[in-house]
């Protein structure tokens, strides 16, 4: 049976320039995610080292934006998803002797690039999903696409004059 | 099962479904029922807001980043009223000769779809934009080009009141870009031709009938509700034309009844699998303002690549970077001052990329990368570094290079460092747009899906009107040829009709 509508994500709308839209998340995603939060903002500070200076209203919209975007996945990939970002907190115990969000960032930032750099693509692949993933959350905000300096307007040209 | 008798099914309403739906409009003036069934909803002109995130999720398929089955590669395809037309930046040229030669399709030939092409150029507003409405990265790339010794071509576009939003790949805010949303399904609606949206359509049953799903218009969600009741249905249909695309058309014959007697269903996919190479200038320049694509370069027959304007959004740029952390975030603060180039590979079809199904019916594409595609990937990325140097850029940031990041200083150095030896899959972003084949034209079942006018070996009452009638790669940008094919096709239904339609 095809099933199109996996998941129905409801989405509100706050405005033509409003921020990004309220997302009701199923709340199985929520109960796949919310224990990984801590990870995950331990990963985003070392993929993008300006998400360390988000506020909670930031972390919400990002942590927001992620788990809209799982829960269109498969249940088997938020799965491996969740699977991948536990495997990132404790690997390091071996090496380390530490779990990831433990680590200073030069020990996270070498964990992550062994990850890039793998020689399994199912890791290398696990890791370009997951900083996909953060990529979107963080810099879909318009205040991230604000700060780096993106000024595109649907008035085009006029919105320069 | 709510059940609905028609004349005329057409699933899939893009360049392809668009284009049929408008040239079977007469069948509709004459009192025909011709019904256009579109898996997408309708958006309103205000709903197109030109943000990132919101846009992606409500035009494209798994908001853009549908990937590939060992996950190495996204493809973009829009579900909506108009299909990727929507999404596509408006670039209109006609197919080259030698391809269509290369095609060896009997019964096709170029002049025919030249003039076809010609036809809908006119119709969809197609010309070249004038020079005060080019911004620098497309400027850049002219001047670049030049002086690296490339041919640098303009490309047509079929915009009108273009106010230069560059958010063309978001769905135009501005309604100037001329998709079949906005000239062909319009027209047809106008005729009497029905378009029904949130129709997903499951299978096409031995006896003309189609399975197909309304759904209903999630509680917040963009797009007005369906034109049909939300339910199943099962629909009889005289003429069923498959226009769902390259990913949906092979996808849909191969879960029918029809499957097993077309051995190359889902076969002969090609996608011209892209790189962003992105070079980063000392001052800021106007590259989020403006037509995003206007200029090109095409060694498509010398190198296997083509060259292409191109700005993106600041999610996509970011995942199309290679790397993370400090470096990654230095070049998105350059965002203003950032130029940024396409790089499409010419790849060729071949066995081992084709689409299928899974259990649950869901399209999945199997493709791997031969050499002569990850060569033309290279090859592109190393041209576009010597554009963007030559443009005045201080550094490049490209995939294929180790580490991505090449300085000016390093430009004479270029074959060395950007190489494929350098290329990672599953570290490296690659995309592709330009989503062809599956349901190839030829001459019988043995080498092909459909004839030389879209009609599925074997049912005469089954046409195919869309990129995957392409036997391989058209290598270049293929809206106006998907449009001139999906012409032909009409004309084979109308030329046909009398038997058809009895």
């Amino acid at each position: 049976m095809l099933d199109r509508n996996r998941t129905v994500i409801r989405v509100a709308r706050d405005g033509f320039a409003g921020r990004t839209p309220t997302v009701q998340i199923p709340a199985v995603i929520d109960a796949l995610l919310a224990p990984l939060h801590p990870i995950l903002r331990a990963i985003a500070e070392t993929v993008i080292p300006n998400a360390a200076t988000l506020d909670a209203r930031g972390w919400e919209d990002v942590e927001r934006t992620i788990s809209a975007a799982l829960a269109r996945r498969p249940a088997a990939m938020q799965r491996q998803f969740a699977m991948f970002v536990h495997a990132i907190e404790w690997l390091p115990l071996l090496r380390f002797g530490h779990r990831f969000s433990a680590l200073d960032l030069d020990r996270r930032t070498r964990v992550l690039a062994a990850l890039e750099r793998a020689p399994l693509l199912l890791l290398r692949r696990g890791f370009w999903g997951l900083r996909t993933l953060l990529y979107m959350g963080y810099y879909t905000r318009p205040e991230a696409a604000s700060a780096v300096g993106y000024r595109a307007d649907p008035r085009g040209w006029s919105a320069r004059t | 099962m709510i059940e609905r008798t028609v004349d005329v099914a057409i699933i899939g309403s893009g360049a392809g479904g668009g284009t049929v739906a408008q040239a079977l409009a007469p069948l509709a003036r004459e009192g025909r029922s011709v019904v256009v069934f579109e898996q997408g909803p309708r958006l309103a002109d205000a709903e197109f807001t030109g943000r990132e995130l919101e846009m992606a999720n409500a035009l494209y398929r798994d908001g853009g980043g549908f990937l590939t089955a060992d996950g190495t590669m996204t493809l973009a395809f829009a579900e909506t009223y108009g299909g990727s037309t929507v999404v596509y930046t408006g670039t209109s040229l006609v197919a080259p000769e030698r391809v269509i030669r290369h095609w060896n399709v009997p019964g096709l030939d170029h002049a025919d779809l030249a003039r076809r092409s010609a036809i809908y150029a006119g119709e969809n507003n197609v010309h070249l934009l004038p020079p005060e409405e080019i911004n620098d990265n497309n400027r850049l790339f002219v001047e670049g080009g030049r002086r690296a010794g490339y041919h640098v071509e303009q490309f047509p576009v079929n915009v009108n009141g273009c106010r230069g939003s560059s958010l063309c790949n978001l769905g135009c805010p501005n309604q100037a870009k001329q998709g079949t949303n906005r000239v062909q399904l319009p027209s047809a609606e106008r005729q009497g031709v029905q378009v029904v949206t949130r129709a997903s359509v499951r299978r096409i049953g031995s006896h003309r009938t189609l399975d197909l799903q309304v759904a209903e218009r999630p509680a917040g969600g963009p797009g007005a509700p369906s034109e049909w009741a939300p339910g199943e249905y099962r629909v009889r249909a005289k003429v069923v034309v498959a226009a769902g695309g390259a990913i949906g058309s092979p996808a849909l014959l191969l879960r029918s009844p029809i499957a097993p007697a077309l051995p190359r269903l889902g076969h002969g996919f090609t996608c011209h699998p892209a790189l962003i190479i992105v070079g980063e200038h000392s001052s800021p320049l106007t590259n989020d303002v403006g037509h995003p694509k206007s200029y090109f370069v095409d060694r498509a027959a010398a190198e296997r690549f083509v060259l292409e304007t191109c700005m993106y959004f600041p999610f996509v740029t970011a995942k199309s970077l290679t790397g993370f952390g400090a470096a990654h975030a230095r070049t998105m603060a350059a965002f203003p001052r950032l130029q940024m180039i396409l790089v499409l590979a010419c790849d060729s079809a071949a066995d081992g990329n084709h689409i299928t199904v899974d259990r649950a019916g869901e399209p999945v594409v199997r493709y791997a990368f031969a050499d002569g595609t990850l060569n033309g990937l290279a090859d592109g990325a190393r041209a576009a570094a010597r554009i963007l140097f030559a443009a005045g850029a201080q550094r490049v940031h490209t995939p294929c290079a180790d580490p991505p990041v090449v300085e000016a200083g390093d430009a004479a150095a270029l074959d060395a460092r950007i190489a494929r030896r350098h290329w990672r899959p599953g570290t490296d972003a690659v995309s592709a747009a330009h989503l062809m084949g599956g349901c190839g034209m030829g001459s019988g079942p043995a080498d092909s899906v459909t004839d030389a006018w879209g009609r599925v070996h074997g049912r005469p009452w089954l046409r195919v009107a869309d990129a995957s009638l392409f036997p391989d790669a058209l290598e270049i940008n293929p809206y106006l040829t998907i449009m001139a094919l999906a012409d032909r096709v009409a004309e084979g239904i109308r030329r046909d009709a009398a038997a058809l339609l009895a």
